[in-house]
């Protein structure tokens, strides 16, 4: 019964991809591999993640996928022991290149993360931080029209902005993960990686964020890791399954859900294991 | 009898008390260990316990009240003319007169009431001793046998001696407040002494320091005892500490913690500790003979007089020693502060550096205010190296060449030497001791709760 | 959204030359940030090894003492005129004579000149009669006989060999004449004047002769205080944290005792000292300068810093020991003497040490209780004056003799020695008997 459900309304997103055939490629993966220390944490993965929707990773946990994600903006550069060999594009360009500037690409590629962590700073310095370190606004009338335009974007706009000096660590969890992504929008990257965005977060809450991650397609490439399938099928137009450090099968979402080639997924969205 | 003796015999007792207890034990349960309700050691100990405490109790009790009421028996019998003399005559009458009946110390002017008096006194603590030596033992052997008396097959022997044990702990445990208490206690009556003489607010509000010695001290010449001056010399010295230890130890703990691979840290972290368990003694002598020269070298270099006891000299030093106390706890608070907001910050596309200046350090600053309280208090307090590296004079200048002198250079000049507990030159430092322990205790307060605020937060 | 922010093309404001400039801009700050980070451990490391090579090339020198060999004969008529052994008359007799004589003998030609003879017999340090008294308590067949001995050298003589007489400074003002020059190189061509291993400085007390003076009676007065601190602080110490941790209620009277003693650790040191003169020497009347008292004034200070370690210990110590322990009907003092303590006891050993280091390094308490007496004999008891290690360094170092400058860096060595063998002894039952629940 529950799975009927999910069918549906998989199948009414999946339609509604259909309908834009043309894509381009934002970000692409060739013989990524991984490893933290002796731990081959992930093997071979190929992908290509299109420009303008929603990619979800999903998995059991251990399986790679957030791995995966932190190596798209190269946050696993933090991790001493990890190390990271491959081709990783973002717009052709190799991102793991000795040109490339991480400062820069982590300003292309923002990041959104499980707990939600605001600064322990007003909401506006929350917003005003990634403009103000990269530059991207001179003077204060230009940072407070980014702070409305990414709380707007955020849809928090009409409950903050009576109290943009109260500090962001004093709004509810569902809030709080809204502004941190007002946060990754204010830089105005071209990719949004959320990593279990909704997983501290109540169903109401959740809701929220899930309706916002779906108008943000329209401007920013989306890569979304979760465990709820159900949240992989409402919100993302590809799908890709993870298991092992393998990436066992991508494709649109529709397909994945009513139609997996490989039996391992299949299990795993049949709820077999996971 | 000396009092060892007496403490000796009743542990002898005691030890002997747990055989018997033991023994006794055995013998009212017929054999048959498990008839006992609790293990047989335990009757033993508490027979030694019963033998040893209250005896313990009683020659503790016994020492302290001892001379005070034998002098008290003295005094009574002194000729009524030194009775009639004023409080602190009296009391040096009556040192003369311990002195002469426990040290053979003979009086510059003997006076034949003063020889009985102290024969008397010397009669009266031999009686003491002996009628000590027999209540001590009384009590003991007392306990001994009431003890043994008591037990019994059902007698609940572990319980009782687990109270004991407990109330003991509970005693060990009092000896905090107490030490408290009798730091308080004992500089709020010397200081009152003090207050007594000399006015509280010529004392807190008065700029000139000059109290002459106590020898030369008559009605019109008790000389002054400003504190500003000293104050002032102690706030600024510890400022110069700080000057250098906050930044020196600040920094050193946000590369060690964010930067240095853990084979850099493993290394220097330690050595930098080293810095903190060394002696302030070895502090002074450093300052003394090599950072005093080098600064007055440095000094004439510019042309500046930079005196050997400046409190450029004595500041610098503090501040090395103050380095690993600032950086070994800022360390643990920048550690605290949760990887969660560095992610976020680097995944802005912040720079580390940026990231820790923006978002570790603001997110560390209460725990680090506090860590920095907490060394001001150490520097306020410290004393070796002011009384070797700072000067004696007590000047209100703000020139960081000239030599200032502290609170604590001026209890140690006050309370070495010849003391005259009757003085004011000696009460005084009881006065400056007190008001150094509320300033310190004042900020230790402060800096563990903000700490401990800080700590939960991130808990 | 439809400004420049929000424009996703290549040539949006991260790829202009402007936002390349501020990044190069940035990691240039980035490098100085670290830069300063580094520095500042390395400033904090070139003051601690500033300070070791300053007191360990100061103080090493003070290892080697310089020792004449001289033929001592002791004259039985001065030392035992009545052949009887009067300990007395022994302590009386005239060393000094003894030992000049036989130095004016080996210099040979020394002549009657008053002033000759003296700058000769200033060769000798004024405690070479003691040594040749000490020969004689040692020894009463040397009586009578001619004995070949070491004997201390003075203290000029010493500097003069070790190179901090210059022989270039001119005679009026250099503190050894050339006559006395002349001898040095005399006795040293005859191997009778040697740098010698110095064991004064180990044995002896105060003195007012740097080349007689010695940590050694300091060191017993330290090392009865830590003692009777061991003895005090450890089992009081223990039972205050077992308390605190495992049975006290929570109520504000334990929390009082817990805020207490946490501030206890900060106190100023000083301040113990004052309570140790107002409470034991004014009110319990116990003597000044007595290690009793020094004793529990350093009890007093470490207890809250043993106390705290040893709570610390047995936190460490699960949950489960004490559940496995009452599950077998241990009583909750059993579980905790038996099984709780013996798994935290190397943490509370490691702790005491600490503290105990910390407390044989504190001066400024002992200086409030009269430590400062000038000892020249070893205390027999807690009771008697004694001094302490780093009391004693403090005194010599107001001693302005260019030998005391080298007898303190010296004594701050062996100070620093017995801190680091007691760190290292606590470092080693850390990593010994470290265990990771």
């Amino acid at each position: 019964m529950e799975m009927a459900r999910t069918m549906t309304e998989t199948k009414a997103v999946g339609a509604s991809s259909t309908e834009a055939p043309k894509f381009k490629i934002k970000m692409s993966g060739r013989g990524v591999n991984v490893h933290y220390g002796a731990k081959h944490a992930l093997k071979t993965v190929d992908i290509d993640i299109r420009e303008n929707q929603v990619t979800a990773f999903i998995g059991p946990s251990g399986c790679g996928k957030s791995t995966f994600l932190r190596c798209l903006n190269r946050m696993n550069d933090t991790i001493d022991a990890c190390k990271v060999s491959g081709d990783l594009k973002l717009d052709k360009q190799d991102i793991y290149d000795k040109s490339i500037d991480v400062v820069q690409l982590r300003a292309r590629v923002g990041m959104v993360f499980q707990k939600a962590n605001p600064f322990p700073k007003s909401i506006y310095e929350n917003i005003v931080y990634g403009p103000k370190i990269h530059g991207l606004a001179t003077g204060k009338q230009e940072l407070d029209e980014i702070v409305e335009k990414s709380l707007r974007g955020a849809g928090l706009w009409n409950e903050v902005k009576d109290r943009l000096l109260d500090s962001g660590t004093g709004l509810s969890g569902g809030q709080q993960q809204r502004l941190c992504i007002a946060r990754a929008i204010a830089v105005s990257p071209e990719v949004i990686l959320m990593d279990e965005p909704c997983s501290a977060l109540d169903p109401i809450a959740t809701a929220h964020v899930e309706e916002l991650i779906d108008e943000l397609k329209s401007k920013y490439t989306i890569v979304i890791v979760t465990h709820n399938m159900q949240q992989a099928a409402r919100v993302s137009q590809r799908t890709a399954f993870f298991h092992l450090g393998v990436l066992v099968e991508e494709d649109d979402t529709a397909n994945i859900f009513t139609n997996p080639r490989d039996e391992r997924t299949q299990g795993y969205i049949t709820g077999r294991y996971g | 009898m000396d009092i060892s003796v007496v403490f000796l015999a009743v542990l002898v007792l005691s030890v002997l008390g747990m055989q018997v207890g033991r023994s006794r034990a055995m013998a009212v349960a017929g054999g048959q260990a498990r008839a006992l309700h609790s293990r047989a050691g335990y009757y033993g100990a508490f027979v030694a316990l019963a033998t040893a405490l209250p005896a313990f109790m009683v020659l503790f009790l016994w020492t302290a009240v001892e001379p005070t009421v034998i002098q008290a028996l003295v005094r009574a019998r002194l000729p009524a003319e030194i009775q009639a003399l004023q409080a602190d005559q009296l009391s040096l009458v009556l040192t003369t007169i311990e002195n002469l009946a426990y040290r053979n110390i003979a009086p510059s002017q003997s006076q034949p009431y003063l020889t009985s008096a102290a024969t008397l006194m010397r009669e009266m603590h031999a009686t003491a001793n002996w009628l000590m030596v027999g209540v001590c033992m009384l009590v003991a052997l007392g306990g001994f046998f009431l003890s043994r008396g008591r037990i019994t097959v059902a007698f609940r022997a572990r319980n009782t001696v687990e109270a004991v044990v407990k109330a003991l702990m509970i005693v060990c445990s009092s000896i905090a407040i107490l030490t408290t208490v009798g730091i308080v206690m004992s500089m709020l009556v010397e200081s009152l002494h003090f207050f007594a003489e000399v006015s509280p607010l010529d004392f807190f509000f008065g700029l000139v320091w000059d109290p002459r010695f106590a020898g030369a001290a008559r009605a019109d010449q008790t000389g002054q005892f400003g504190l500003i001056p000293l104050m002032w010399g102690t706030l600024f010295i510890s400022f110069v500490a700080m000057l250098v230890a906050v930044p020196i130890g600040l920094l050193s703990a946000v590369y060690m913690s964010e930067y240095a691979g853990p084979k850099f840290r493993k290394a220097a972290k330690p050595l930098l500790e080293v810095l903190a368990g060394i002696p302030t003694v070895v502090y002074g002598f450093f300052a003394l003979i090599t950072i005093g020269p080098a600064l007055r070298d440095i000094g004439a270099v510019f042309g500046l007089d930079i005196s050997s006891t400046s409190v450029l000299c004595a500041g610098l030093t503090m501040g090395i020693m103050i380095i690993p106390f600032v950086s070994s706890l800022s360390d643990d608070i920048i550690n605290a502060v949760p990887q969660s907001l560095r992610d976020a910050s680097y995944g802005l596309g912040a720079t580390q550096s940026e990231t820790i200046r923006q978002v570790v350090l603001p997110a560390a600053l209460p725990g680090i205010v506090g860590a920095c309280l907490l060394a001001v208090s150490r520097a306020l307090g410290e004393t070796m190296i002011v009384v070797m590296a700072a000067g004696i004079a007590a000047k209100l200048t703000a020139n960081p060449f000239d030599s200032v002198t502290t609170m604590t250079v001026k209890i140690v000049a006050q309370l070495t030497g010849d003391l005259e507990f009757n003085s004011p030159q000696t009460l005084v430092a009881f006065a400056l001791g007190l008001t150094l322990f509320v300033i310190t205790l004042g900020l230790n307060v402060m800096a563990l709760a903000i700490v401990r605020k800080y700590r939960e937060k991130y808990d | 959204m439809t400004d420049a922010t929000a424009d996703n093309s290549p040539a949006g404001p991260l790829n202009s030359s402007e936002y390349a400039r501020r990044l190069k801009k940035r990691h240039d700050a980035e490098w100085r940030f670290r830069a300063y980070g580094l520095g500042a451990i390395f400033i904090g490391l070139a003051f601690l090894v500033t300070l070791l090579w300053t007191i360990v090339s100061e103080g090493a020198p003070a290892f080697l003492q310089s020792e004449i060999r001289l033929n001592v004969t002791f004259d039985k008529a001065e030392i035992d005129p009545t052949g009887t052994g009067n300990i007395e008359d022994i302590m009386k007799a005239d060393y000094a004579v003894m030992v000049r004589q036989a130095l004016r003998e080996q210099l040979a030609n020394v002549g009657n000149d008053r002033a000759a003879r003296a700058a000769a017999h200033r060769l000798l340090s004024s405690g070479a009669d003691l040594q040749a008294r000490e020969i004689v308590l040692k020894d009463r067949t040397a009586i009578g006989q001619k004995r070949e001995i070491w004997l201390i050298a003075d203290g000029d003589v010493d500097s003069f060999l070790k190179g901090s007489i210059s022989r270039d400074t001119p005679e009026d003002r250099r503190r050894i004449s050339n006559q006395q020059i002349a001898w040095i190189e005399k006795l040293q061509a005859e191997g009778r004047l040697k740098s010698r291993f110095n064991t004064t400085i180990f044995t002896r007390g105060a003195s007012a002769n740097p080349e007689m003076a010695g940590v050694g009676v300091a060191a017993l007065g330290s090392f009865m205080m830590l003692v009777i601190t061991v003895l005090l602080a450890l089992p009081i110490g223990v039972a205050a944290a077992i308390y605190l941790e495992e049975f006290a209620p929570k109520n504000r009277f334990t929390d009082l005792i817990e805020v207490n003693i946490n501030n206890l650790a900060a106190v100023p040191s000083i301040v113990f000292g004052i309570l140790g003169l107002a409470v034991f020497i004014n009110f319990f009347g116990l003597p000044r300068s007595a290690p009793v008292v020094g004793g529990l004034v350093l009890t007093l200070m470490s207890l809250p810093t043993i106390i705290i370690a040893t709570r610390a210990a047995l936190k460490a110590v699960p949950p489960s020991i004490r559940d496995a322990a009452l599950g077998l009907g241990a009583s909750k003092m059993q579980a905790i003497f038996h099984h709780v303590l013996p798994l935290a006891m190397p943490g509370i050993l490691t702790g005491t040490i600490l503290a105990l280091a910390h407390a044989l390094g504190e001066t400024a308490p002992l200086l409030m209780i009269g430590m400062v007496a000038f000892v020249v004999d070893y205390p027999g008891g807690p009771l008697d004056p004694a001094t302490a290690l780093p009391v004693q360094i403090y005194m010599w170092s107001n001693l302005p003799e260019r030998g005391f400058i080298a007898r303190t860096s010296a004594a701050i060595m062996i100070l620093l020695g017995f801190l680091l063998v007691m760190n290292a002894l606590a470092i080693w039952l850390r990593t010994k008997f470290e265990r990771r629940w």
